[in-house]
């Protein structure tokens, strides 16, 4: 019942935001098979300017949500977020990398900088799969969360030598590519995003009766039978590849990952098995809404979209929360 | 109190009447556009220190280099003893140390075309120069004025000038906006700016944009470093996914390279004729 609301929340969404731009466009004309696709305007302000956005939007909003989720869950601390190990900032070292240092090259349609940029964040996964699987017994989740943080400040220092080192108009390409945009343009980079996802899917769907057990602790979780090591293996690397795949899609884009797990579970309950479908359907619609305010608001200006995402996800978190306490 | 008074007083007083009586003889210039304003005057010889992002002209490259807009060093600078220094009119942190070290310094501020040849004046006076520095500016103004009127009473082309994208790819497109030295260029050039409405000097742009506004022609300035592993074929072909653009359709994008284009120093005229070539072949 209340998955098959958000569904239908995102569906609508789904529906509605290609509808809607900075431009008026005729569907009919857009579906029309009588203008050829090459003169057809309308047709192609829909399929390459909005439709891989909305689907872009759909996917990396589903894609940080559900890790979210996940993360926090794992690490047994509600401010945990796709970011907090390190995974995120490889993406966005690869990315920078790419932009620097890197000739420009391309894979089947998708360019230099989502191909580095998920190159970095399985470099980051391996350096946090390697503390994990460095204590034998099941990770503690202290020791991860502080690996995470040194790997996050390391990587980040990284980040700002890289910069300061390139010439300013890579810099600037770097501070533009750190915004976070949706506006992909293309459908290979979306199919190739899909492959991480899809793999991450499945590591989620073996998860919501594991991760609800281990909120009791490892040992208690051990004890219903639950197998903790590799139930934390599978959740840390699918959560890393959703966001390694989300963040080089679209760039970091912040506030989703922290913030839609907790505004699904003051809707839903703690109990995972709602939790995590509902913030990836619930994640997709939030950020396809906050995508379709960013490009009408100023239009024919547009703001990066990490701003709207905080702007209106941080009001509505606090009017839940309270709502929720009083 | 007073005598620290007098003191200072005194000191502004010398450092007033020295500058006043005598050109600058070690000049450092932060800003590549008038480093490049110095040596079109003959001065060169004056700059004892640079930027770290001068390139032109050629001779930059045997001058100390002393930072940049964000990150002047400050030890290097005052170890060249400079006696006039030319900074940015946001470095008020560096402006502040050079009051305390008593080193005179002249503040540059960006803005559009006209104020580029009024700058080359300005600085001229400053550094005792201003005879070469007027020569040089009426020659810039002429020759703007000249590209002007080459252009004059042919078709304006609605125009996309793009400065930055990443490579490959049309994602995180900038382009010039209605108000600074690129549209400035632009217009004296011979074409009309697709954002003109838009009084900004850059727009993030999107293919939803492009595709709705149609520009007949695109023109893309590459520069600095990654200018150097630049592709053009490949990133021409980056457009063709947006083929009802005019611009795309009739073949009229262009990738024009070259730092001339990001520096308002005197090579915007070259820049200019640059575009003036591509938005009106012959």
């Amino acid at each position: 019942m209340t998955i098959s609301a958000f569904g239908a929340l995102l569906a609508a969404v789904c529906l509605l935001a290609p509808l809607v731009g900075s431009t008026h466009i005729s569907l009919a004309r857009a579906f029309s098979r009588s203008v050829p696709f090459a003169d057809n305007v309308d047709a192609q302000i829909f399929f390459i300017a909005r439709l891989p956005r909305v689907i872009g939007a759909a996917l990396v909003g589903a894609g940080l949500a559900a890790a979210g989720v996940v993360f926090q869950a794992l690490l047994r601390n509600p401010l945990a977020a796709p970011e907090t190990l390190g995974v995120s900032i490889g993406a966005s070292v690869g990315a920078v990398v790419a932009i620097t240092l890197l000739p420009a090259f391309s894979i089947g349609g998708i360019s230099a900088v989502p191909v580095a940029s998920f190159t970095g964040s399985l470099g980051a996964l391996a350096i946090v799969y390697g503390l994990s699987a460095a204590r034998r017994r099941g990770m503690s989740s202290t020791v991860l969360l502080l690996g995470g943080v040194v790997l996050t400040s390391f990587l980040g220092a990284i980040l700002t030598l890289i910069q300061y080192l390139s010439d300013f108009t890579q810099t600037f390409r770097t501070v533009r590519w750190l915004m976070g945009s949706l506006d992909v343009g293309s459908y290979p980079p979306i199919v190739a995003a899909l492959v991480p996802l899809a793999i991450a899917g499945v590591g989620y769907a073996m998860l919501p009766r594991a991760l609800d057990l281990m909120s009791l602790g490892p040992d208690a979780a051990a004890a219903r039978g639950v197998d903790v090591v590799r139930a934390e293996r599978v959740a840390l690397v699918s959560a890393s590849l959703s966001t390694g795949a989300a963040v080089s899609l679209a760039g970091p884009i912040g506030f989703i990952g922290i913030v839609v797990p907790h505004l699904v579970r003051l809707m839903v309950g703690a109990d995972h098995r709602l939790v995590l479908p509902a913030s990836a359907l619930f994640g997709a619609a939030f950020l396809i809404g906050c995508d379709l305010i960013a490009r009408t608001a100023f239009a024919p200006l547009e703001l990066p979209v990490g701003i709207v995402t905080a702007m209106i996800g941080g009001p509505f978190f606090l009017w839940l929360l309270f709502r929720r306490t009083r | 109190m007073i005598r620290r008074t007098v003191v200072l007083a005194l000191t502004l007083a010398t450092i007033t009447a020295l500058s006043a009586a005598e050109p600058p003889k070690r000049i450092v210039s932060l800003i590549p556009a008038v480093t490049e304003m110095i040596f079109a005057m003959g001065d060169g010889a004056r700059l004892v220190g640079v930027s770290s992002y001068d390139r032109y002209p050629p001779q930059v490259a045997s001058i100390a280099r002393v930072g940049g807009l964000l990150d002047p060093n400050v030890e290097r600078l005052l170890s060249l003893r400079p006696d006039l220094v030319i900074v940015y009119n946001t470095q008020q942190e560096l402006t502040q140390r050079l009051e305390r070290a008593a080193i005179p310094f002249y503040l540059y501020e960006h803005r559009g075309l006209p104020d580029i040849t009024q700058t080359v004046r300005a600085v001229g006076a400053r550094i005792g120069s201003a005879e070469a520095a007027n020569r040089v500016a009426a020659k810039m103004e002429s020759d703007l004025d000249a590209i002007r009127q080459s252009v004059a009473g042919r078709p304006r082309p609605k125009t996309l000038l793009v400065f930055g994208r990443d490579a490959g790819s049309l994602r995180n497109i900038d382009a010039s906006g209605g108000y600074g030295f690129l549209h400035d260029m632009l217009d004296i050039a011979g074409g009309e700016d697709m954002f003109a409405d838009i009084t900004k000097q850059s727009v993030q742009t999107t293919t939803e944009m492009i595709l709705a506004r149609r520009p007949d022609v695109i023109i893309e300035l590459r520069y600095g470093d990654s200018a150097q592993s630049l592709d053009v074929k490949r990133e021409l072909s980056a457009w063709d996914a947006l083929p009802s653009v005019p611009a795309v359709r009739n073949h009229r994008v262009y990738i024009l390279v070259g730092d001339e284009f990001v520096v308002p120093g005197p090579r915007v005229v070259d820049a200019t004729r640059k575009l003036a070539q591509a938005l009106h072949p012959r």
